[in-house]
């Protein structure tokens, strides 16, 4: 029975691929609900396909090793056939996306309400649901690949999606400008590997990949893939995108940009756990490159006024966080922080978004203030996403930021100061989501005339309470206690040496630390934004100047500009002078020649038909006296 | 008298030649033009003929046969474009048809 579906797992991806094709041709005539119904129908089958697929692996065993499904052999000589690998880490993410992309679908059905292209939104949305998974069940490098590029079409689609607005659409370019840079570099990788193994295919590279790489070709490609995963997940130096990508639709934001596509480059990294195994200077490079992005946009966050701007550098940091934990090979530490981020980072974007729907699109956190009485639902849920996030146990947050900051701990070394970086990250973390929760729902109501803030409807607010119940309970699934996340990876993670705290002592002095880090961040924004209005105006003079550099996010955006932008400009703009003058020049003067001699030559063309044959006679003599000449 | 050889045959085309073109490139009216031309087409056959006899081989009447054909289709061509001209025109004096200077 759980065979026959496991057989036939193209239909997860056939879902919501049929149901986007279907939304694209008829979408428009549907009545407005039922675009949303269809295609949270279709994701939502997925769904509950998925789980009875994933059956095996909840009971273990044998049966729960990566199981590969042929559905057809594309391009047979370089091993990329269209093969689906069912295994424990590709179910997790196929749960991952169906399951929270679900709860999105229905949330968007109350958000979207009132859209004029309302179908259109479901298409993309189902489209992207269909790449995602399209990404994370390939079993091969180049069907991979396609859906790595397929969700990042959607992304540009969907962050544009209200194209009208300048911003919306610049956005939009943006942020599949910088993905491409990463793409490319992912593309150099895929080719090296296939110079290597002469495959694409996961079956043969994962298996053994030492036998066929050198160090220094292992090392080259785990960095074009490193670049490739920054990209995607928006980390230093390619983050600028994720905060601009916040023009797009909030449940956008929340399904894409938080919960699925950017966790795109930790899946790879894990899923490549076995070509880092022989580059370790790499994996070092990905755990600094991790620790670096979550602190610095950390601090980022702090200083945004914008609710999504700072859940977006927020995002930004926690995808720090699980570079961080798969660089210290912790491998199931980051994708458990993948899960619980998804969760609690999906409930504070919708959160978010319901705040901003009954705010009439207001996005300024400092002309809200006091929503709590008028939105209750919405603040408890997002209470507790902000709790979660801020790493009190026992919520989703804690156990697995715990479980990343203890691996890099146990790495030692250099990853020590990685871990103090994490250490300080999940304080800042803890202030800056309490600043964003007290200024949104807290203090006297600062929001503008004629706004009567409301809390959303049941579509709404019926996700955030099911996102706020995984937050809650989501982090116990992979607890010191009882690894069952650890022991439900671990067929994927075959022979992969991972970083482990055994002291039970040292475990439980970080996790006080970190505790304390969550408690002190959480306080001080308590302290500063709520309690003390003294307080708070002597922070804000004696922080005046970092908070300058905070809200601009330290001008990266400009700096990017007149390093690249700028130039760039100027070479296309060269470029262009040299088309027209040189390159024109060219292709023009042939013609103007041409038609200059035929001018000059025209009068030989008399109209005279004897004329004609005199030139005729001239011409038979001259040929003639010729043939004499040269002596024939 | 005196024995007449292929140098004789030869002058007189060559005679012959000169004629028809002296006609093609002086007279204006298209049908004497076209007799020349014939004259012309002529002469070059008596060459054949008589070269081939002097030579001894049959290549030169072979050659006249081919030169009468496309002769007989290039009049049968021509005559009717003067024929059309003549209708349109009223005229067939080739120097008033100066339509196509450039």
């Amino acid at each position: 029975m759980v065979d026959l579906f496991i057989e036939n797992l193209w239909v997860i991806i056939a879902l919501p691929l049929l149901g986007a094709v279907a939304l694209h041709f008829v979408g428009r005539f549907l009545p407005e609900p039922i675009a949303g119904v269809v295609a949270t129908g279709a994701i939502g089958t997925a769904f509950l396909f998925a789980l009875v697929a994933a059956v095996p692996m909840f009971i273990g065993g044998e049966e729960a090793h990566a199981q590969i499904i042929t559905i057809w052999d594309w391009m047979p000589s370089v091993g990329a056939a269209f093969e689906l690998r069912w295994d424990p880490l590709a179910a997790l993410m196929t749960l991952i996306i169906t399951g929270v992309g679900s709860l999105i679908h229905i949330y968007s059905i109350g958000y979207m309400h009132g859209d004029e292209r309302f179908s259109r939104f479901f298409t993309y949305l189902n489209l992207f649901a269909a790449s995602m998974l399209t990404l994370v069940l390939a079993n091969n490098f180049a069907m991979m690949f396609v859906g790595w590029e397929l969700v990042g079409l959607c992304s540009f689609l969907l962050i544009s999606f209200w194209y009208t607005r300048p911003s919306a659409a610049a956005a939009g370019k943006k942020a599949f400008i910088v993905n491409r840079i990463g793409d490319f570099a992912f593309l150099i990788g895929l080719m090296a590997l296939f110079s290597a193994f002469g495959t694409l295919s996961f079956s043969t590279i994962l298996e053994s990949p030492g036998e066929v790489l050198t160090a220094g070709a292992a090392m080259t490609i785990c960095l074009m893939f490193l670049i490739g995963a920054a990209g995607k997940s928006a980390q230093i130096p390619l983050y600028i995108w994720l905060p601009d990508a916040m023009e797009g639709p909030t449940p956008v934001s929340a399904l894409i940009h938080a919960a699925t596509m950017v966790t795109a480059g930790v899946y790879l990294v894990a899923r490549t756990a076995s070509l880092y195994a022989l580059a370790p200077d790499a994996s070092t490079i990905v755990a600094t490159v991790g620790a670096v992005t979550a602190l610095w946009a950390a601090t980022i966050a702090i200083g945004q006024n914008d609710i999504k701007k700072v859940l977006a550098y927020s995002t930004v940091s926690q995808l720090g966080y699980m570079f961080l934990a798969v660089g210290s090979t912790a491998y199931v530490a980051g994708v458990f922080h993948l899960m619980t981020h998804a969760f609690f980072k999906a409930l504070l974007f919708l959160g978010a978004g319901s705040v901003i729907h009954g705010m009439a699109d207001e996005q300024d956190m400092r002309k809200m203030g006091g929503l709590r009485k008028k939105m209750p639902r919405t603040h408890a849920t997002m209470l507790i996403g902000t709790i979660a996030i801020a790493g009190i146990p026992p919520f989703a947050g804690f156990w697995s930021k715990d479980e990343i900051l203890a691996s890099t701990f146990a790495n030692g070394g250099w990853f020590f100061v990685l871990w103090i970086m994490g250490l300080v990250t999940a304080m800042l973390t803890a202030f800056y989501m309490t600043r964003m929760l007290l200024m949104t729902f807290y203090g006297e109501s600062k929001w503008a005339e004629g706004i009567d803030p409301h809390e959303s409807p049941v579509t709404m607010v019926g996700p955030l309470v099911a996102l706020a119940g995984l937050s809650i309970v989501g982090g116990l699934i992979n607890t010191p206690f009882a690894p069952v996340l650890e022991h439900f990876l671990e067929p994927s993670l075959e022979g992969i040496e991972m970083a482990h705290v055994s002291d039970n002592l040292v475990l439980v002095v970080l996790a006080v630390l970190s505790i304390l880090a969550a408690v002190v961040g959480m306080g001080l924004a308590w302290l500063i934004y709520l309690k003390s209005q003294k307080v708070r105006t002597a922070f804000e003079r004696g922080t005046r100047r970092p908070f300058l550099a905070w809200e601009n996010a330290y001008w990266i955006d400009n700096l990017y500009g007149n390093l690249l932008v700028l130039p760039g400009k100027a070479l296309a703009m060269a470029a262009a002078r040299f088309d027209l003058s040189f390159v024109d020049g060219i292709v023009n003067g042939v013609g103007v020649i041409t038609s200059r001699a035929s001018t000059k030559l025209r009068p030989l063309q008399t109209g005279f038909v004897r004329n004609y044959g005199v030139g005729l006679a001239a011409g038979a003599v001259a040929v003639a006296i010729w043939l004499l000449a040269s002596g024939i | 008298m005196f024995d007449i050889g292929a140098a004789h045959y030869m002058t007189l085309a060559a005679i012959l030649f000169v004629m028809g073109a002296g006609g093609v490139m002086l007279r204006r009216n298209a049908l004497i033009m076209f007799m020349s031309i014939e004259l012309m087409l002529n002469a070059v056959n008596l060459t054949f003929v008589a070269a081939g006899r002097e030579i001894g081989n049959s290549v030169g009447q072979m050659s006249v046969l081919f030169v009468l054909v496309v002769a007989a289709a290039e009049v049968v061509v021509g005559l009717a474009i003067i024929v059309a001209v003549f209708h349109n025109r009223q005229t067939a004096n080739v120097d008033e048809l100066s339509e196509m200077k450039g």
